[in-house]
């Protein structure tokens, strides 16, 4: 239980997609002017990274990897067709299934849903997946923590871009620019979690 | 005599002021004309519009409020910074001759971030035109206070750069940065020269003599079997020695006595925000004890081959982790910067307990880094606009609830 815990908490804090692997930049620089956005997407994220990365556990456990399927054939090159493959396909069922159930979820995600199916974070959690080589249970805890990162970070950066808004910054530094170093900036702060861990020493 | 005094002072600046005004001679350095302008004189500046705040307490006084209030703990920096000297040296001296030697230390470190610093402010304030803000004062005092007496001039410069270009003069000065500046300052040189920032410090300035602070101890603790409050005392720590101060360590976080008496000046003046404080106390006091229930650690005692129980960083008592460290330092003065702190009173306290708790789970939890009060408050930093947006959003929730209940807002 432990390990779950702390493979959970590591992908949060440590291992943040955004702000520890600057993966899925684009969306979390576009999406974060207002709270309520950023909010969703952040949701969004956790729902797709959740259902995709233990789906890609299975495929790539029980088809893709070396001497699985066939023996002495190595099937690992589809790896990236296969987890795209998969990540389309979940954000695509995943939007039908929200706008049959949820219609008031799937109306505030708007475009910002199908968007994800490029987000690089999305497929990152699943290479990191098959670099750390996780099992199911740990590739779930993964999953869902990388995207608890993800919705931490971007409702912190739209909460200060909020808050920017009155600020006197320089011309040439307006939009993106300060955006960046703030993201920098960010980084430093979740420095705090850097090599914490839960399991005994 | 200081009527004459002020006359003579007005006269000379009716005298020099159309030189920076526009079309003047000068008129590029008039940020610099204005700063010593509302240095020496209360200037004239009044509200444009119809309200009308009438309130001695400006940015000014309130910077100033703070600079008095650290005044204590440099004070104690100062005479400890030279004690430590001495005692590493193996030199028997006196509280005057540590007082003078510690003078001799931290007065270039003080002086390099004040001038190096201050250029950077009054460059960026020429080239865009914004005053010179008293807030510098702060930032300026503030940075050389969390650095170790022993650290080399040039790092205190290039950090107080960084601190100040890229933490504060690049979001607009004053007021508008989102991490506090100073900390800003010391997390750039925390990471770049981390070998010059914590640790044994004194060993590498003069041979032979380790100087390892008591959260140094906890980090370089290697599951040998010792219990750490042995450890602690072992190597002459009690409550007593890390209360009173006379321990190695930054130059402004030392001594409980001296920070107490900072925070009390900032909490009577109202410059300090005492939730913020008190939070964070609350915060890392619950989750001490909690860490205290923790299972002790399992090893094999080195000499006789058993396999023993001892106790880690977690089990300390929570006074321990109160006065240990930079914790006290940095809640009073770092976290109650009322620009990178929550400004909602529900949001002071989530912030201020937040720091607490990140702080007990660093210093517990990451063997990497044995302090975590400088990482906590950066952290919350980070996260106090976005408690801000919710704390403000429930409220108005609520108060629609309300107005609903009796039918007074439609729908």
């Amino acid at each position: 239980m432990t390990e779950y815990i702390d493979i959970f908490v590591r992908a949060i804090f440590v291992n943040n997609m955004i702000l520890a692997y600057f993966l899925g930049m684009c969306s979390f620089l576009a999406l974060s002017k207002k709270v309520d956005t950023a909010f969703g997407l952040g949701l969004a994220v956790v729902f797709v990274l959740g259902i995709t990365t233990p789906l890609n556990n299975i495929i790539f456990n029980l088809l893709l990897k070396d001497n699985t399927l066939v023996q002495g054939v190595d099937l690992s090159f589809l790896n990236f067709l296969c987890f795209i493959a998969v990540i389309a396909s979940t954000v695509q069922l995943l939007e039908m299934l929200l706008d049959r159930f949820f219609p008031p979820l799937y109306n505030s995600l708007g475009i910002f849903l199908p968007l994800i199916t490029v987000n690089c974070s999305i497929l990152g959690g699943s290479l990191f997946m098959v670099e750390r080589d996780y099992n199911f249970g740990q590739s779930m805890a993964f999953g869902f923590g990388s995207g608890m990162g993800f919705f931490l970070a971007i409702i912190a950066l739209a909460g200060i871009r909020h808050k920017l808004r009155y600020s006197n910054i320089p011309d040439g530094l307006r939009g993106l620019g300060i955006t960046f170093i703030l993201t920098g900036l960010m980084a430093l702060g979740f420095q705090a979690f850097a090599s914490v861990t839960l399991q005994a020493p | 005599m200081n009527k004459d005094l002020k006359e003579t002072i007005e006269k000379k600046h009716k005298e020099i002021e159309p030189l920076f005004e526009k079309g003047g001679k000068f008129e590029k350095f008039y940020p610099l004309f204005e700063a010593q302008d509302t240095f020496a004189l209360t200037p004239p500046d009044v509200t444009k519009g119809f309200t009308h705040v009438r309130d001695a307490v400006d940015l000014k006084r309130v910077m100033f409020t703070v600079v008095i209030a650290l005044l204590p703990c440099l004070l104690w920096g100062m005479f400890n910074a030279g004690h430590q000297y001495y005692h590493y040296s193996g030199i028997e001296a006196g509280p005057i001759a540590s007082m003078f030697r510690g003078m001799w230390i931290v007065m270039p470190i003080v002086m390099t971030s004040y001038i190096v610093g201050g250029l950077w402010e009054v460059t960026f304030a020429v080239v865009r035109k914004h005053e010179i803000n008293e807030g510098f004062l702060v930032t300026g005092l503030l940075f050389p206070l969390t650095l170790p007496p022993t650290i080399a001039l040039w790092q205190v410069a290039v950090g107080i750069s960084f601190g100040v270009v890229i933490g504060k003069e690049v979001f607009g000065g004053t007021g508008f940065n989102i991490l506090n500046p100073a900390l800003t300052a010391r997390a750039y040189l925390f990471f770049a020269h981390a070998k010059d920032m914590t640790g044994d410090v004194w060993a590498k300035s003069i041979d032979g003599k380790t100087g390892a602070t008591p959260l140094g101890l906890g980090a370089s603790y290697g599951g040998d079997g010792v219990n750490v409050m042995e450890r602690l005392s072992d190597t002459g720590y009690s409550f007593g020695t890390i209360f009173g101060g006379l321990i190695p360590g930054s130059i402004g976080e030392t001594s409980v006595i001296a920070i107490l008496l900072g925070a009390a000046i900032l909490i009577v003046s109202g410059v300090g925000s005492w939730k913020i404080m008190a939070g964070g106390v609350a915060g890392l006091v619950v989750t001490a004890i909690f860490m205290n229930f923790l299972p002790t650690q399992g090893g094999i005692d080195p000499e006789t081959g058993n396999i023993i129980q001892y106790t880690t960083w977690s089990q300390i008592p929570f006074v321990y982790h109160l006065v240990m460290g930079s914790f006290l330092f940095g809640i009073v003065f770092m976290a109650t910067d009322p620009v990178s702190a929550a400004q909602t009173d529900v949001g002071k306290w989530i912030y201020g307990a937040l720091i607490g708790v990140v702080t007990v789970l660093v210093r517990v939890t990451n063997p990497g880094f044995p302090e975590g009060v400088m990482l906590a408050i950066l952290f919350m930093n980070v996260m106090a606009p976005i408690i801000d947006h919710y704390v403000v959003k429930a409220h108005i929730a609520k108060r629609n609830a309300y107005l609903r209940k009796f039918s007074y807002a439609k729908g």
